[in-house]
């Protein structure tokens, strides 16, 4: 026989799947509320998303070549992702070297340091938002809108709506009068309400992660679960006194409650593996970010939330186990 | 009617059935057969022939070396040359007869007509000597003796048959052509075995993309009017025909860790084995021959072939009769491209549980470079057997075989889910393999520990 055959233990066939692949379907995904927000904040909030993107790609491909001397790893999209995601954090009116420093905790504080792709403890995008929220915070709550391709019709300007309603509470208005002001409803939050471009629009995050489900890129059960606590909680204390305690759809749709449960709970390397560590894990960030809005000094709490259970996730992976065929 | 699946993990690869309208062909003699002796699970059967014997079709050439062995048969008739180790198809040396094959001359005690025999003998005794003697072995991979397992031990009672048609591996055909053309002496060989198990019902599981199987076994089952006996739908979904998913999906019973089929009342036998059954118990002809797919992907339809072929027959020569190896082929798969063995030695000799020859190109099956676990639980999701693949692949990475059997490792059945899927294309089984292998290793030294202490304590 003259021709080498290739011999290798089965399987010999695979799905046709890989790291990048899922990154770019988690891009895709990301697509709809990239637009809305492009579309709202105009050039400004597209700079801020190439550079971004930009940056993390340019970093991790610096200092794994450089300094980690190891074969490139930005082919697999990962930086992609975390810039993007990084940017849908910041105000579209943020000077752009702040978006460098972000990523540069992104990439190679956040991930990188801990080892790369899938060794990291904290979601990469996060950590390098929260850095920047304590690092500059008048920058990173500037929330003046820039100049859109479209015009928003009720564009909050100046502040998100959960730091809006912090300020009046603390100047002693009750919620109701909080939302006669500012002429929220439901179809403002799902659309638009003034912020970020991950929080501008639920009803386009929601698109994206349907797409993820259907290509069974993530499960539904952190979402589920963060989102589910939130309401609950939202529910019980707005039902005791509505005139301190904002309602569940406020809740569910503002300051990033959607972008952190669909996008960035679910984010792999830094959520459990099991389905019930999830929902644990979810319920948790839920808790956390829920006692943040409401007893907190910060008016959104989402972030914190992920980066403090992401501290619990090697626990409940230790916990928690798949049900096993013929075990009890 | 809903369809039946089993209950966790499992993998949808494209079925890939391109040798599906190819009817069974019957292979021609070839010059020479080399017959394992090691072609069946348990201990290798003993020849009972000597060199320069001559033999005949359908005679035994080796007998049972154990309980759990089986008696192997002359596939063709001619003079003994040889009886030497001799490579397998992975290169391991296995002891073989060699037969040069003269004339086609049979035993006459088989019944070579085409007349299907529906009575069934009434004494269970010879129905099981039968299919003992007629060396049948479970041909849905595990090539398990057959008649070991319609003997269920004392206190254990069989409270279903199930007959695996699901052939849930892609690109085979061959279980879904005896489905189509011998459905009658199918269903008569369930019957056999049903009898066997004392009347227990049967059911013939089918996966939903052989529609014309599933019409045929049901004709054939109204027409024959066996009692007990009914066909039901599966879902495609691998691995579907796994014996521990197959009983999950029908009976809704898991069998636990350890266990055996029978424990939960079960008895699972594939449609090849239920037509070997037959050949063996109504036409006294022993399994020499078998059904086996030529295919692959990418190739050309004049080189896919189901071949009815003459068990010991080279590897090599069946390709050559298929049209020789095309181009397109990069690697040789014996069996399914899921579970079967890449060929390295292809002039190895075929053996009972021999069910395809994959010819599969270099796209569709080299390894991708491994990358990092982004630990996206897609190898959990994908278990059967709701393991962890990549705890198991870093736990063995440690060395730490008590959390390894902790985790179960000793449970896996190796149908490759997990790697299929794994993004990273970590080689996960082929990690998992190896410390089954170890926790097995360890779990029978602390029984046969546990045995001898318990003898010495009789003392």
């Amino acid at each position: 026989m003259d021709k080498k055959y290739i011999v290798s233990p089965s399987p010999h066939i695979h799905a046709n799947i890989s790291t990048t692949s899922i990154m770019r379907d988690v891009i895709i995904a990301l697509c709809p509320a990239i637009l809305v927000s492009v579309l709202a904040y105009g050039w400004a909030e597209l700079l801020v998303l190439a550079v971004s993107v930009a940056s993390c790609v340019l970093l991790e491909w610096a200092v794994t070549k450089w300094m980690l001397k190891k074969p490139s790893t930005i082919g697999d999209l990962s930086a992609v992702v975390t810039g993007l995601l990084l940017a849908m954090n910041l105000p579209s009116a943020i000077p752009l070297w702040i978006v460098f420093i972000g990523a540069f905790v992104s990439i190679c504080v956040a991930k990188l340091s801990f080892g790369g792709i899938g060794q990291n403890v904290f979601n990469p995008a996060i950590t390098g938002r929260v850095f920047l929220l304590v690092s500059f915070p008048a920058q990173m709550t500037d929330w003046t809108p820039t100049p859109g391709f479209v015009a928003i019709p009720d564009a909050v300007s100046g502040a998100t709506p959960l730091s809006a309603l912090k300020e009046a509470l603390k100047s002693g208005s009750t919620i109701p009068q909080f939302m006669d002001a500012h002429s929220y409803d439901l179809a403002s939050f799902l659309w638009d309400a003034g912020a970020s471009a991950g929080e501008l629009s639920a009803g386009a995050l929601l698109l994206g992660f349907i797409y993820l489900l259907i290509r069974r890129v993530v499960k539904p059960w952190i979402p589920i679960a963060v989102l589910g606590t939130m309401a609950l909680i939202s529910a019980i204390f707005h039902g005791v006194n509505p005139d301190l305690y904002t309602g569940v759809p406020f809740n569910l749709m503002t300051g990033g409650a959607m972008l952190g449960a669909l996008f960035m709970a679910t984010d792999y390397v830094t959520s459990p593996m099991s389905t019930l560590g999830g929902v644990i894990y979810g319920i948790g960030i839920g808790l956390i970010a829920m006692m943040i809005r409401y007893f907190g000094s910060y008016p959104e709490g989402m972030s914190f939330a992920i980066l403090l259970m992401n501290c619990t996730v090697p626990l409940l992976n230790i916990w928690f186990h798949q049900k096993k065929y013929g075990r009890a | 009617m809903g369809k039946l699946t089993f209950s966790m993990g499992g993998v949808h690869p494209h079925d890939s059935k391109f040798a599906r309208e190819c009817a069974i062909e019957e292979l021609p003699l070839p010059p020479t057969v080399y017959v394992s002796m090691a072609q069946h699970l348990g201990a290798p059967a003993k020849p009972v022939v000597a060199v320069g014997d001559t033999v005949k079709v359908g005679q035994v050439i080796a007998e049972p070396g154990g309980f759990i062995s089986a008696f192997v048969h002359s596939p063709a008739s001619g003079t003994v040359k040889s009886i030497a180790p001799r490579k397998d198809l992975a290169g391991n040396p296995v002891m073989h007869v060699e037969i040069a094959v003269e004339g086609d001359e049979w035993d006459p005690a088989i019944d070579r007509t085409k007349t299907l025999v529906t009575a069934i003998p009434e004494d269970k005794a010879v129905i099981l000597d039968r299919i003992k003697a007629g060396g049948v072995v479970g041909l849905g991979g595990a090539t398990f003796p057959t008649h070991v397992k319609l003997s269920p031990p004392p206190g254990k009672v069989a409270e279903c048959l199930i007959i695996n048609g699901t052939e849930c591996e892609p690109y085979l055909t061959s279980d879904y052509r005896i489905m189509l053309e011998r459905p009658k002496e199918i269903v008569v060989g369930a019957a056999i075995m049903q009898k066997v198990l004392g009347g227990c019902p049967c059911v013939i599981g089918i996966e939903e993309n052989k529609p014309e199987a599933i019409r045929t076994m049901g004709a054939a089952i109204a027409e024959l009017g066996y009692p007990g006996i009914e066909v039901k739908v599966l879902k495609k979904r691998y691995p579907q025909g796994g014996e521990k998913q197959l009983i999950d999906a029908v009976m809704k019973r898991q069998v636990r860790s350890g266990g055996l089929p029978i424990d939960v009342g079960a008895v699972v036998q594939n449609a090849g084995t239920a037509l070997a059954v037959y050949e063996a118990v109504q036409k006294n002809k022993p399994l020499i021959t078998n059904v086996l797919t030529v295919t692959g992907d990418h190739i050309p339809g004049n080189l896919q072939h189901n071949y009815l072929f003459r068990i010991g027959a080279p590897l090599s020569f069946i390709m050559e009769q298929a049209g020789g190896i095309p181009q397109t082929a990069d690697k040789l798969v014996s069996g399914g491209p899921m579970m079967g063995k890449a060929i390295s030695n292809p002039d190895a000799t075929t053996v009972k549980g021999s069910s395809a020859i994959l010819y599969l190109s270099e796209a569709s099956t080299r390894r991708q470079a491994t990358t990092s676990c982004i630990r996206c639980g897609k190898c959990a999701d994908a278990c059967p057997m709701g393991l962890e693949p990549f705890l198991l692949y870093r736990l063995y990475k440690a060395a730490d075989l008590d959390a390894l059997e902790k985790q179960a490792a000793q449970d896996c059945i190796e149908c490759g889910c997990c790697l299929y899927s794994c993004p990273a294309h970590i080689p996960l089984l082929d990690h998992i393999r190896q410390a089954k292998g170890q926790v097995m290793g360890v779990i029978r030294a602390r029984a046969a520990a546990a045995k001898a202490a318990a003898e010495a304590a009789k003392k």
